[in-house]
């Protein structure tokens, strides 16, 4: 289990770092925590990592106007621990725990989970019933996209070649609630959902589902159970035995909402 | 941790107590602890070169053609070899036992040759001066092949359809047949009869340390050094000897730090042989360290059993018989040198075993497939034969409308009948199931539990209560493999020194592995000598060194090992006090040691430190009488004989909560009540039976070696090959009754494997018991939420 060779580059400046990821073979390294182990997999082999840690501007969590923005450099345990979390964002802090394990919380990023975009994840569907926006910066300047067009399938986002995601703004959201169903502390969700209310809607989204997040905005408990797409089975678990969990998971948030 | 509450030592048995029985905290937890660890892998030789190994990517394969040319002009590439290469330097082996009548097995060679029977078999090497190097290369191995059926069924392996072998005309490696005569009738006639079948997952022991060897040929001597995470240093001497073709006298192997085993490393591999053979092919030291991924293929797995069981019992709760019928799948070859035949025998011997019963039938048959090899792994057996017993057992009781604590003590063999002789042949010296059982049934709270449990029944919460009674094979006398033609020693050995400065030096054959076996000698050696246990320096793990013996596996460490130390150790003594004797011109009668000084007997008073002892003993022995040589160095063995296994007995009970609707079982708590004779130090004992009870669970709630239909692996990553973890485990609460044996001094029994092989019931129970009041059952291991969801028709 010994990663290929590979280049590594550490930019000071995201216009260095631009310039780095579009050289042939790139690829961004943040916490590690996901691309270390398939490197040392051989599962991928990319020439040139560019570790972007060392980006001044992308470690803060601030509130305003609203929403938090959370840098994309933070990692699990600096959102975990935020006041500002906790206070506007209670579905976040609610799920931090259930991120891996907390050494595993101490390097992994958000932006780096988010731009994985791993369905079994909690942070996507977190994003994803909140409404966040992802914050996107290359060259060209910066841009805002929903976090539901943002995930586009498995492991597949709307990032583009040159693109960097910089931070996420997530809507203050004060109802919520986050389970999820694991063997085992800290493993990926069998199944799970991350759930807001806004406006009187509710916005729940599952995952360890689909390819992505899925995002229902049920009017009744009824509706919601009745409106849930067929789950993928995984190695322990048939689809049925998803959705039935699935469907168990949404009686249990539902009056929390 | 407090000391044991019942009388240490058996009538008759006479040992100076000293440190047995306290918790002494052992030497070598801080040394590990700061990093100070020697494990294979830290060691650093000049000229070590790597392997990796290019593993057959399908189940069952022809080799038609391996191109190694590109491999080789890699960068850092030492030399590529086939299996044809390395067999020029490595015998194949053949993996039987003559008392296990019938079993066969085809030759397996280092590296594979013409056909690989698992996916990833190793079937040729790469050496390069780094193993990312080697790693690097092997990506250029080019191999063409011609896949082959594969068989990954147990039933269907039976049926023999497709024969892995053909040499061997069938599929079934070893079968066992055992009747007492007259089932058949009593199943017939009986009030009662109830059957199941239970399936247990094929599952592996997730090591800390990965396998690791580093050999090191020295073409000069012709002799060859192996550095080893081993637990039978003395075997694998043997072995390497043999099947290397080097005089066994130049032969060394070395086992420095061990990070846990649970029997994973006491059987013989392949690629570690293949390490052995490119270190003198190469003539220069060669390190092979299995990571993650190979250890979930090629690591041997364990259990993958079906089993079908039945018992007969009349109306008012009495077992009169029971009949097994069980099948296990061992992977395409029979391990090496201990066989892939013993689990399923233990199966055999085992089931049953806590009760009363004159009738017992067995038939088992054990099959190839094309899976990965599967031997002994801790506990070897005993989970299977528990959770057959008690699954069934708690059926019947349920049948009749018996508690099942009041159905155990109905039908466990009385405290009073040993010795004993149970229905499949196995001897018991002296068992104490129905003071186990009570002690059990006060620390659980057991009535308390029970009306708890029906309360919380009504606010539809689901609790469960497990009763797992056990007994298990300790300190194995030549029964186990020397009978059978293994050159694996029953026997171990201890030598003792008494050093100038009255330091005491030991050196035993029995190897730590973590679990604190060097802590227990020093234990021991400390209180036969009389002298304070910071005196001790403990040595084991080199054949260089220690004297000949089995090393670790069958719990037999304490009971065996343990006793050549404390043999050796009495010698040390009587010799010291010749020394005294002289020295003081008194009789040795009026003598003895306490406290690292030559004492008088009878009024306690100092008579001579043995720092002045030793001193006189090596430097100025002129002083002494001219006819005297004092031997200061002393070395016993032990072998158990009178009986061909110390059995032990326990009981275990588990508490699950049951989530009808997620199928999730909760772990509440967790009992083991254990009787394994004299406990040397209770810390460690209950360490060890907690940890083998978080195996157990293991096997009953998380681990499974998933294969898909074509022969792959699906889960052998730590992500999705679930071992059990803290967070998930429950208080494990242990006791013990002592019954020591009387067939040692020491009077200690095994107990690393008591934990593992009752947990898997208990836990099965609890869960069966919860769910009994909705109508559900499950009896396929490991109970994932799905498999109880199924049970519950909820999906």
């Amino acid at each position: 289990m010994k990663a290929p060779s590979f280049a590594y580059a550490k930019p000071r400046t995201l216009a260095e770092a631009f310039e780095l990821i579009e050289r042939p073979g790139a690829k961004i390294l943040a916490g590690g925590q996901s691309l270390i182990p398939t490197l040392n997999m051989r599962l991928s082999a990319p020439e040139l990592l560019v570790d972007i840690t060392g980006l001044a501007g992308l470690s803060n969590i601030e509130a305003k106007n609203g929403a938090v923005r959370i840098g994309a450099l933070c990692t699990h345990a600096m959102v975990e621990r935020s006041p500002e979390v906790r206070e506007h964002l209670p579905l976040l802090a609610e799920a931090m725990p259930h991120i891996a394990h907390p050494a595993i919380r101490n390097r992994g990023t958000l932006g780096g989970s988010l731009a994985l975009a791993d369905p079994a994840a909690e942070l996507p569907a977190c994003a994803v019933a909140l409404d966040a926006v992802l914050i996107i910066a290359s060259r060209k300047g910066e841009r805002r996209v929903r976090a539901v067009e943002f995930f586009k399938g498995l492991f597949e986002t709307d990032l583009k070649q040159g693109e960097i995601l910089v931070g996420a703004e997530f809507p203050k959201a004060e109802k919520s609630a986050f389970v999820e169903l694991t063997r085992r502390h800290g493993d990926y969700a069998i199944v799970g959902l991350a759930a807001v209310t806004k406006q009187r809607e509710r916005r729940i989204s599952l995952f360890g589902f689909a390819d992505r997040p899925v995002l229902i905005r049920p009017g009744s408990l009824e509706e919601a159970k009745g409106s849930l797409p067929k789950p993928a089975a995984d190695l322990y678990h048939s689809s049925a035995t998803k959705l039935h969990l699935a469907k168990v998971l949404l009686e249990r948030a539902w009056n929390r909402l | 941790m407090g000391k044991a509450e019942l009388p240490l030592h058996a009538p008759g048995t006479q040992v100076d107590k000293g440190y047995i029985g306290e918790s002494t905290p052992r030497p070598n937890a801080q040394r590990l602890l700061q990093g100070r660890g020697a494990f294979t892998d830290d060691l650093r030789f000049p000229r070590l070169a790597h392997v990796a190994f290019f593993r057959s990517p399908y189940a069952h394969a022809r080799i038609r053609k391996l191109s190694l040319e590109k491999a080789r002009a890699q960068p850092g590439v030492v030399g590529v070899f086939d299996g044809r290469a390395v067999a020029e330097y490595c015998k194949p082996w053949v993996a039987v036992l003559a008392h296990l009548k019938g079993i066969k097995s085809p030759a397996q060679h280092a590296i594979a040759i013409e056909r690989a029977c698992w996916q990833g078999e190793a079937c040729a090497a790469v050496v390069a001066e780094s193993r990312t190097q080697a790693e690097d290369a092997v990506q250029h191995i080019e191999a063409e092949w011609e896949e082959l059926p594969v068989v990954v069924d147990m039933e269907e392996s039976l049926s023999g359809k497709r024969v892995i072998h053909p040499d061997l005309g069938d599929n079934i490696c070893f079968k066992r047949e055992h009747d007492t005569g007259g089932v058949e009738e009593i199943f017939a006639k009986a009030d009662v009869v109830v059957e199941d079948t239970f399936h247990f997952g094929r599952h592996t022991g997730v090591c800390v340390e990965g396998r690791a060897i580093l050999a090191d040929y020295n073409a000069a001597e012709h002799s060859l050094t192996v550095y080893h995470a081993t637990q039978a240093p003395h075997m694998m001497q043997d072995i390497f000897s043999r099947h290397l073709n080097i005089p066994e006298g130049n032969v060394r192997v070395i086992a420095k730090d061990v990070g846990g085993s649970f029997g994973i490393k006491v059987h013989v591999y392949a690629d570690e042989m293949a390490t052995a053979a490119l270190s003198i092919m190469l003539r220069r030291p060669v390190k092979f360290v299995a990571d993650r991924l190979e250890s979930f293929l090629s690591d041997i797995h364990a259990r993958e059993h079906r089993a079908r069981v039945r018992l007969a019992c009349t109306k008012a709760g009495e077992i009169l018989a029971f009949d097994l019928d069980d099948l296990t799948a061992i992977g395409p070859y029979s391990v090496y040198p201990r066989t892939s035949g013993i689990e399923g025998n233990q199966v055999v011997n085992l089931t049953g075993g806590p009760y009363k019963h004159q009738k017992y039938r067995a038939r088992m048959h054990v099959v190839f497939t094309n899976k990965n090899v599967t031997c002994q792994y801790r506990a070897v057996g005993h989970p299977i034969a528990v959770a057959l017993t008690e699954g069934i057992v708690d059926l019947a009781a349920q049948k009749i409308g018996i508690d099942p604590a009041d159905f155990r003590r109905k039908n466990l063999i009385s405290d009073d009948a040993y010795p004993y002789t149970f229905p499949s042949g196995i001897k018991f010296e002296k068992l104490s199931h129905h003071k186990a059982l009570d002690l059990l049934l006060r620390i659980t709270n057991y009535a308390g539990l029970r009306a708890e449990q029906s309360r919380l029944r009504q606010q539809k919460i689901y609790r469960g209560i497990g009763l797992a009674a056990m007994i298990e094979v300790t300190n194995p006398s030549p029964a186990f493999y020397g009978v059978g033609g293994a050159r694996i020693s029953a026997q171990d050995g201890a030598t003792l020194r008494l050093e100038p400065t009255g330091m005491v030096t030991v050196m035993c054959s029995v190897t730590e592995q973590g679990q604190g076996t060097e802590g227990i000698f020093a234990q021991i050696a400390a209180s036969a000598v009389g002298v304070s246990i910071d005196k001790v320096r403990v040595i084991t793990g080199d054949t260089g060194v220690t004297p000949y013996g089995g090393g670790t596996w069958a719990s037999r460490g304490a009971g065996i090992g343990g006793e050549a130390v404390l043999l050796a150790g009495r010698a040390l003594r009587a010799n010291m006090l010749d020394v005294a004797a002289k020295m003081l011109s008194l009789d040795k009668a009026e003598l003895d040691v306490r406290d690292n000084h030559v004492i008088n007997r009878l009024t306690g008073e100092a008579k001579l430190p043995l720092a002045e002892l030793g001193r006189v003993a090596y430097f100025r022995p002129d002083t002494l009488p001219i006819d005297f040589q004092s031997e200061l160095t002393v070395t016993r063995h032990y072998t158990p004989r009178q009986y061909g296994f110390t059995f032990t007995n326990g009981i275990q009970a588990s508490l699950v909560e049951v989530d009808p609707d997620t199928g999730f079982v909760k772990l509440l708590k967790h009992w083991c009540v254990e009787d394994s004779g004299t406990v040397i130090n209770p810390m460690l004992v209950d360490e060890q039976i907690r940890g083998g009870v978080v195996q157990g669970i293991g096997a009953a709630l998380y681990e499974e070696c998933l294969y898909g239909p074509d022969g792959q692996l699906l889960n052998g990553n730590m992500a999705d090959y679930l071992v059990p973890m803290a967070g998930e485990m429950p208080d494990i609460v242990c006791a013990h009754i002592e019954t020591p044996t009387l067939q040692s001094q020491l009077g200690a029994k095994g107990v690393g494997e008591a934990g593992t092989a009752g947990a898997p019931a208990a836990v099965m129970n609890a869960i069966n018991d919860a769910l009994a009041p909705l109508g559900a059952r499950v009896t396929r291991m490991p109970f994932t939420p799905e498999r109880i969801l199924q049970a519950l028709k909820k999906v």
